[in-house]
This record gives C-alpha cells, sequence and structure tokens, in this order.
C-alpha cells in the first residue's frame, strides 16, 4: 500500500483568467490508488452480509431440496416427523414453535418496557449505569445457562403454580387443563415452561432496544408536558410512548424472531411430541429449533434434509420478522422525531 | 369564593392577610424531591397488611399451595393496598404516579434478582465438581459414567472452547470493523441496506448458523466435523455483534478530527487507518469483547459442527473437539449424578469465561471515543516535556 502524497494533488491547473470572470474551480480530490483498493475493499466487506445471507438461503433451499421434493406441499401440513417412513412436515412443530414465543412474548413484553421505563425515566441516574450493564450481562448469559437453570432450578419450583393453574384455572379456561392427571411427569417439559424460559432470554433485547428508544423522546416535549402541569406518569403516557411505539413495537418483534430462533433452553426442557399443542401446561412440546438440535444426529440423509428444510422455513420467517422489525426500530430512530 | 382566592394568591391580588398582619414568617425552603414520612408510612403499612391478608387468604381461606402464587398474590394485595391507602390521603394523579413508579421499581428488582439468581445458581451447583483440583487439569478420557467426580475434568473443552473462539474472532473481527467502516465512512445510500441485513443477521438462529456450516463445509466440502468447522459457524454469528457495535463506536468520532486529517492531506485509508481507527480503539476493543463473550457461550451452532469426543484434540482442522457448552449439553442430561455435577462445573467455568470477557469489555470501553486514560494522559505529558 503506497503512502498517500504529502499534499492534495491539484486537479484544476490555473488557467490564468482574465481578472472580471473568475470562473470557480472545480473542487475534486481524485482517490488515491491506495484509497481506490481500500474503497474497494469497505465495499466487499458491506455486502458480505448480503452473500452470506444469501448463501445461507440458497445452500439450507439445495440440502432441503431433497426432502422437499419427496414430500411436496405435505411438508407444510403434515404433523408427524418420521422420514424414514417419508412422512414428515413441519404441520406441527411449526405452530408449537410460535406458541413457545408468544408465551414467551406475554410475560417478557410487560416486563421488559416496565424495565425499559423505569431505566430511562424512574431510576435514580447512579442507577441508570448499573442497570445496562445488568441488562447487558443478561444477554451475554448463554443459552445453555438459561436452560440448565430453567430446567434445574426453575422447573421443580413452578410445578405448584402450574398445578395451581390446571387445578383452578383449568375449569375456566380450558387450554390451562391438564388432561394426563394429577401426577408430578404431566407437569413438566410443557410449552408453558418452555415459554417461561424464553422470555427470560428475550427481555435483555427488548428492555435495552425499548430503553433506546424512550431515551430519544425529545426534551423539549418532556419539558413542555412538565411545564402544563403534568406528572412524570403524565409525561410519559403523553410524551415518550407515543413517540417511542413504533420502536417498541420493533423491539418486540426482535424478541419473537429471538424466541423463534431460541434452540438450547428450549430443547433441554422439553419433552418431544409431533401433535400441534392446544393444552399449554400438559408435557409435551416442539420447536423447529429443537427438532433439529435433538433429531440432526440421525445418520439418515433424507432426514437430515429434511431438518435443513425445516431450517429454512426458521430461516425465511426469522428473516422476515427481523427485517420488518429492524425498519420500524431504524425509522422510529431517524424519522419518527420532531425537530428540536 | 373568598377563600380560594385566599389560598390561590395571584401576583396582581392583594397581600395576603396573614403575611401583612405578623411579622413575616422566616422563609423554609421547600423540599422538591425526596421521600415524606406519610410515604414510607404508607408503604410500610401495605407492605405489612398485603401480607397478613394474603396469608389469610392464601393459606387459610383457599388453601392454595406454591411460593410463586404466594409471592404473586402478595405483590397484587400490595399494589392494592398501596392505591387504597393513598387514595384516602392524596388526589388520584398523585396515587398513579407513585403506583406507576412503584412497579417500574419492581420491574428493575426483578432483572436483577434474575441474573443474581442464575449466577448463585450455577456457582451453587457447579462448585462440587470444581473444588477437585482435576476438573480443571483432566479431560474425560479415561473416565466413565460411574467413576468418581475426582476424576476428568474439562480441560479438553476449555482447549477446544477457546481454540474456536480465537479462530472465529480472527475471521470475524476484520471482517465485521471493515463492515462497520464500510457503514459508517462510505455510508450513504449502499450502507442503509447493509445497515437493515446486518440487523437481520443478530437475530439469526444460531442454530440455522450451524445447519449452514454443516451443509456447506462438512456435507458440501467434505470435511469431518472439527473445531474450523465450529469456528466458521461462529463467526457467521459474531460478525453481526462486532460491525453492530463497532459501528456505533465509529459514528461517535468526532467529525473534526477526520477533517483535520483530510485538511493536512491525508487520503482517506490514512484517515481511517492512523485517524478513526485509533480514536476509537477503547470501543472496538469493546465491541470485540462483546462479540467474543455470545461467541463463546454459543451451542447450537458447535452441537452441529464440531462433534463430540471425551479426549483431548488440540487440532481445530482435524477430528472432533468439544467445547465448554457442547460438553454443558452432553453431560448434564446424563442420569448418572456425577456426569450432572461435571456439566455443572463446566457451567461454572463457562459462566466464569463469560463474566471475565463482560467485565474486561467494561473496563476498556468505559470511555468515549477520543477520551485518553489515565496512562496515555501521563505519557502524552511526559512526551510533551521531553520535547
Amino acid at each position: 500500500m503506497t503512502t498517500a502524497p504529502p499534499s492534495p494533488p491539484d486537479t484544476s491547473p490555473p488557467d490564468t483568467p482574465p481578472a472580471e470572470q473568475d470562473l470557480p474551480r472545480r473542487l475534486t480530490a481524485p482517490a488515491t490508488r491506495g484509497d481506490r483498493v481500500f474503497r474497494a475493499g469497505l465495499h466487499v466487506a458491506g455486502y458480505s452480509v448480503f452473500a452470506v445471507m444469501g448463501l445461507i438461503a440458497f445452500f439450507l433451499f439445495l440440502r432441503g431440496g431433497d426432502a422437499l421434493r419427496v414430500t411436496g406441499w405435505s411438508f407444510l401440513t403434515q404433523q408427524r416427523w418420521s422420514p424414514s417412513a417419508h412422512v414428515f412436515g413441519i404441520a406441527a412443530v411449526l405452530p408449537d414453535g410460535i406458541l413457545i414465543a408468544v408465551i414467551a412474548l406475554l410475560f417478557a413484553v410487560p416486563v421488559s418496557l416496565t424495565a425499559a421505563l423505569f431505566i430511562a425515566e424512574y431510576a435514580p441516574v447512579r442507577l441508570r449505569r448499573a442497570l445496562v450493564s445488568v441488562v447487558d450481562l443478561m444477554a451475554a448469559v448463554p443459552s445453555i445457562i438459561y436452560g440448565i437453570w430453567g430446567g434445574y432450578f426453575l422447573q421443580p419450583r413452578i410445578l405448584g403454580l402450574i398445578r395451581w393453574m390446571n387445578l383452578h384455572l383449568g375449569g375456566v379456561l380450558p387450554f390451562l387443563k391438564v388432561r394426563t392427571g394429577d401426577i408430578g411427569t404431566s407437569y413438566t417439559s410443557s410449552t408453558f415452561i418452555a415459554g417461561l424460559v424464553v422470555s427470560l432470554m428475550i427481555i435483555p433485547i427488548v428492555t435495552s432496544l425499548s430503553r433506546e428508544v424512550f431515551a430519544q423522546a425529545p426534551q423539549g416535549e418532556r419539558e413542555g408536558a412538565y411545564a402544563l402541569g403534568s406528572t412524570r406518569w403524565g409525561m410519559v403516557r403523553s410524551v415518550v410512548l407515543p413517540f417511542g411505539r413504533g420502536g417498541v413495537i420493533g423491539a418486540v418483534m426482535l424478541g419473537f424472531g429471538r424466541a423463534m430462533g431460541e434452540t438450547i433452553a428450549v430443547a433441554l426442557i422439553i419433552s418431544p411430541t409431533f401433535k400441534i399443542t392446544t393444552h399449554v401446561l400438559e408435557a409435551g412440546a416442539n420447536s423447529i429449533s429443537a427438532l433439529i438440535a435433538l433429531r440432526f444426529s440421525e445418520s439418515d440423509s433424507l432426514s437430515l434434509s429434511g431438518l435443513m428444510a425445516a431450517g429454512l422455513v426458521l430461516f425465511a420467517i426469522t428473516l422476515v420478522v427481523n427485517l420488518l422489525a429492524g425498519i420500524l426500530v431504524s425509522r422510529s430512530r431517524s424519522g419518527a422525531a420532531t425537530a428540536e | 369564593v373568598i377563600a380560594m382566592t385566599d389560598t390561590v394568591p395571584s401576583p396582581a391580588g392583594p397581600p395576603r392577610t396573614e403575611a401583612a398582619a405578623g411579622a413575616p414568617p422566616a422563609e423554609v425552603r421547600r423540599k422538591l424531591g425526596g421521600v415524606t414520612a406519610a410515604e414510607v408510612y404508607t408503604l410500610v403499612a401495605a407492605f405489612g397488611g398485603s401480607l397478613a391478608l394474603d396469608w389469610l387468604l392464601y393459606e387459610r381461606v383457599f388453601e392454595f399451595s406454591g411460593a410463586q402464587g404466594f409471592l404473586g398474590c402478595w405483590y397484587l394485595l400490595f399494589l392494592t393496598f398501596s392505591a387504597a391507602l393513598g387514595l384516602l390521603q392524596w388526589n388520584p394523579l398523585v396515587v398513579r404516579e407513585r403506583l406507576v413508579t412503584l412497579v417500574s421499581w419492581t420491574a428493575g428488582l426483578l432483572l436483577v434478582l434474575l441474573i443474581v439468581e442464575q449466577l448463585v445458581f450455577v456457582a451453587l451447583r457447579g462448585l462440587p465438581a470444581v473444588v477437585h483440583g482435576n476438573f480443571l487439569t483432566q479431560t474425560m478420557a479415561r473416565t466413565s459414567a460411574v467413576s468418581p467426580i475426582s476424576s476428568g475434568g474439562v480441560l479438553h473443552a476449555v482447549v477446544g472452547t477457546l481454540e474456536q473462539i480465537g479462530l472465529a474472532t480472527l475471521f470475524a473481527v476484520p471482517l465485521g470493523i471493515a463492515a462497520a467502516v464500510f457503514m459508517s465512512e462510505i455510508g450513504g445510500r449502499a450502507a442503509r441496506p447493509v445497515r437493515t441485513v446486518v440487523e437481520a443477521m443478530t437475530a439469526l438462529p444460531s442454530i440455522v448458523a450451524g445447519l449452514f456450516v454443516l451443509g456447506v463445509v462438512i456435507l458440501g466440502l467434505g470435511l469431518e466435523a472439527c473445531g474450523f468447522a465450529a469456528s466458521l459457524a461462529l463467526t457467521v454469528m459474531m460478525m453481526p455483534i462486532v460491525t453492530r457495535a463497532a459501528e456505533v463506536v465509529l459514528r461517535l468520532v468526532p467529525g473534526t478530527l477526520r477533517e483535520a486529517s483530510y485538511a493536512l492531506g491525508g487520503s482517506q485509508w490514512r484517515t481511517v487507518w492512523n485517524v478513526v481507527l485509533p480514536t476509537a480503539r477503547p470501543g472496538l476493543a469493546t465491541a470485540v469483547i462483546l462479540g467474543m463473550a455470545r461467541g463463546i457461550g454459543e451451542t447450537s451452532p458447535v452441537l452441529l459442527t464440531a462433534g463430540f469426543t471425551a479426549g483431548m484434540n488440540a487440532d481445530p482442522l482435524a477430528g472432533r473437539q468439544v467445547s465448554l457448552p457442547l460438553y454443558i449439553w452432553n453431560y448434564v442430561r446424563q442420569p448418572y449424578p456425577d456426569m450432572m455435577a461435571r456439566g455443572f462445573g463446566a457451567a461454572l467455568t463457562l459462566m466464569v469465561l463469560v463474566l471475565l470477557l463482560f467485565v474486561s469489555a467494561r473496563l476498556v470501553g468505559g470511555r468515549r471515543p477520543g477520551e485518553l486514560s489515565r496512562r496515555q494522559r501521563r505519557r502524552t505529558a511526559r512526551q510533551a516535556a521531553a520535547r
């Protein structure tokens, strides 16, 4: 790489115009060869993310093609998963995974939004930095730690609550009923517990994104609300929340994408079933990612191809959700705020 | 009506009677913030009252069971009590404000509680295995499922983890930082879709990254499962994290520094290399370390690509290589108590590694770009004095 010349090259040679007509100089700095190589390299690096995403989609499609040829469209409608019999599909694992993600959101969204409000608005200033660190640390805890914590700490302790919900609420809300009898094992490894653990894993991402969005609510309008005699909650409700709405929706969608893709914690907790879950407290659950993690070691090439196809579906869903969420978040960052 | 005008003094109105009558009272400074005694008593009363009522209802009247239910009902009763007690003294607006404050404090405390609970849990369950001296110095090559806890360990998994994360860092960091420089230095229209895709890629399901590498490297190129394949999968996971964190930092570099460099005749490449990147160095280091902290705990990409072995394999290019998350995944699910204990010991080891990375990221990245550390300031002062 050559070093740059010490002074910028002068491009427009002074052609000594007559004094009365001052032609404006053309101000261009031609890139040096080093710069051109540098910029080309940066472009390659920047666009490599497209290449990676494209390659992922391409190879999953390529490898999953065999399975899709065997099953055809029934891949999307078949609930069973027995590749040796050429009968397999994601009609059960996909809705079950979505159910886990929805349960996770039910717990994570209220907690994260309140926590984000607390960090952005209510916490004493000295506490804020520490709390941001706590949220970041929660995001850095490996998913396998969440998994063993959920499986060996949370699950035995929460069975009482689940039993209570079954016995006292099951009559009113049928999806809380456990039909397999009032014994310990019919309450474990359920969609509900998996959702609960996954909710802990998406709390940090939803919290930190919403906190950023809340903190960007314009100062002038906050002070305006206070000047009109509003309480802090009044200010939050009339300024911070409306300004953050788009970003919060994006954050929740990103959380949903995370929850859909969460693998190890779910795989550690559930006992896999292959029919659509209707009673969330009953033992037995599944999701695409857990299916892949638990079944990939089967040597059969057709079942591996089926898993690739399932992975492709998961990839497509999370990609769409995340892209939409990313657009929502970035729009709320740049466009929505009024000029100060 | 007269009483009303008395209590609300208006600047144009006549001076209030009591102020006019006696000597002017000594001005007492109003307290604007802080907590009053009434608020504290209200909270204490609500706390105690709700506990008592909760116990009565939960244990005696309805005879429910389970600690979570008890705590949940107590919390709801506590909120109700403090709202009711508040309404007796203050106007509804104030009460609502206090309630929201209370709820938001609960959410903050809940987060702290959750992380502390996890750390304590991992430490307590992991210690019985880790306290044995062999745990960090032996592999599982000569240890069977029924061997006592005083044999076998995680040495091979630690080696595998460090090698895989090292290789992944080697691949992900140059690529990630270059992509970040692309977005912040070239920017413009081209950078927006890149940023959106990077955002989407940070949320890529980790199992899909594993499937991708499994499909390309192992099934496509015919490599066997090895540490190198695992590090490729980790690269796919780490690169967007590094990119996003690095881009945020690069955007904070003051534009005047770049302009100064251009004004001195520096080319763009020189400006980035000699001005922008060194200025953002602490933040970039944080980005890298945070990426490593995320990558080191990823289980599912490694599960699909690294294979599992009980013995030491220091060569990432050939043969199966186990890492800490995979070690945990394999042993914690076994029905033998000692194997489970080893799994939890490995979890503690992994958690310590993550914490070390996390804390060092905080220590390195505490400063804004361009701000010098104490040592750097001293060095600059020394150089200035020598001149």
